[in-house]
């Protein structure tokens, strides 16, 4: 496979976060002019060094209201714990990357981390992987990035009814588990309930605003029990 | 400070704390040669698991919210999961899924 080749490849596997992206980035891009009256050289600085969605949005008011710095790290440290997890997953392969590794670990965001988990089962990604990981990753920061910036200048002259787009991420997440369900067999299956199970029960007993660390935690602690339990340890291809 | 002083220091403590997060397992295995086994395998089990958390998380507005957008992210996620099982299209999957909960959205 040449250049273009993985790069069709990586720009296919990017296109379900374009959308979802362009549009919460425009969302983030409005609400940073109207509620803090910042310029899009902000929108440019914030979304491609913090590359957050849900904290660049819980920063708006923060940075409106010129809340004391040590605030801004606390908040940003809760919204973002979950974020502990996700490298668990890319520890020895993004180690293999070279010059590229600094920024897949800075540019691993929910998304990002899903769709680059679904590359995993690809033969493609394993073949050309390096590449197309970082090209994936890449292109979904500049949708990011590119969609808070034209929010920032179009603003207000936006009028077009958009809401309901953002459960285009819903959707992505949910694509990426049944095909993680149809190809991970019996240990996939185990593990996705373990998660939705913590998820459902941290939910109900913790409600919606706190509820997503402690169900992480709880995901991998069931697993690592699971594991302990499993004679086999694991022997069944995932 | 100067407010232009506040906020680039505000955009470098957010982004600085975010990538900080991200590091950690990095950090944590930095030494290592290689994974312990452990470790290893449970790398291999948590993407199903916590993208299923994520999906709950995308969720979590669900007991809260009223009955037409309940019922909205309901059946939208069910189509979403019976044309993915049919057709394995993603982009088809999530286009047709977001299309009909905008649409259910604008109807309940």
């Amino acid at each position: 496979m040449d250049k273009t080749q993985i790069f069709r490849y990586s720009f296919r596997k990017s296109i379900p976060v374009l959308l979802g992206y362009v549009f919460l980035g425009i969302a983030f891009g409005i609400l940073l002019n109207r509620e803090a009256g910042l310029g899009w050289p902000w929108a440019l600085l914030m979304s491609v060094l913090i590359y957050a969605g849900s904290m660049q949005f819980a920063l708006i008011p923060l940075i409106a209201s010129a809340a004391p710095l040590t605030t801004i790290a606390l908040m940003t440290l809760l919204v973002n714990a979950r974020h502990i997890f996700y490298g668990l997953t890319f520890v020895e392969r993004y180690r293999t990357m070279g010059a590229r590794y600094p920024y897949m670990v800075w540019s691993l965001t929910d998304e990002t981390y899903s769709v680059l988990c679904s590359c995993l089962d690809d033969e493609a990604a394993d073949a050309h992987g390096r590449l197309a990981f970082f090209e994936i990753s890449l292109l979904h920061h500049i949708y990011w990035t590119a969609g808070s910036v034209l929010g920032c200048v179009l603003g207000g002259a936006i009028s077009m009814d958009t809401t309901g787009i953002d459960f285009s991420m819903t959707a992505l997440f949910i694509v990426i588990l049944v095909d993680q369900l149809r190809s991970g067999g019996r240990t996939a299956r185990r593990c996705a309930l373990a998660g939705g199970a913590s998820g459902a029960v941290s939910l109900f007993a913790l409600g919606a605003e706190s509820f997503l660390l402690p169900a992480l935690a709880a995901t991998v602690f069931a697993l690592v029990v699971m594991d302990f339990a499993t004679p086999d340890r694991g022997g069944e291809a995932a | 400070m100067s407010r232009t002083a506040y906020l680039l220091l505000a955009v470098l403590i957010c982004a600085a704390c975010t990538l900080l997060l991200r590091a950690v397992p990095f950090l944590l295995f930095r030494g290592r040669r290689d994974l312990p086994p452990a470790m290893r395998r449970l790398a291999v089990k948590l993407p199903p698991a916590i993208i299923a958390v994520l999906v709950v998380y995308c969720m979590k507005g669900l007991p809260g919210s009223d009955g037409g957008t309940a019922a909205a992210t309901l059946i939208a996620a069910a189509v979403v999961v019976a044309l993915h099982l049919w057709k394995r299209n993603t982009l088809v999957s999530i286009a047709a899924g977001t299309a009909v909960y905008m649409a259910l959205l604008r109807m309940m």
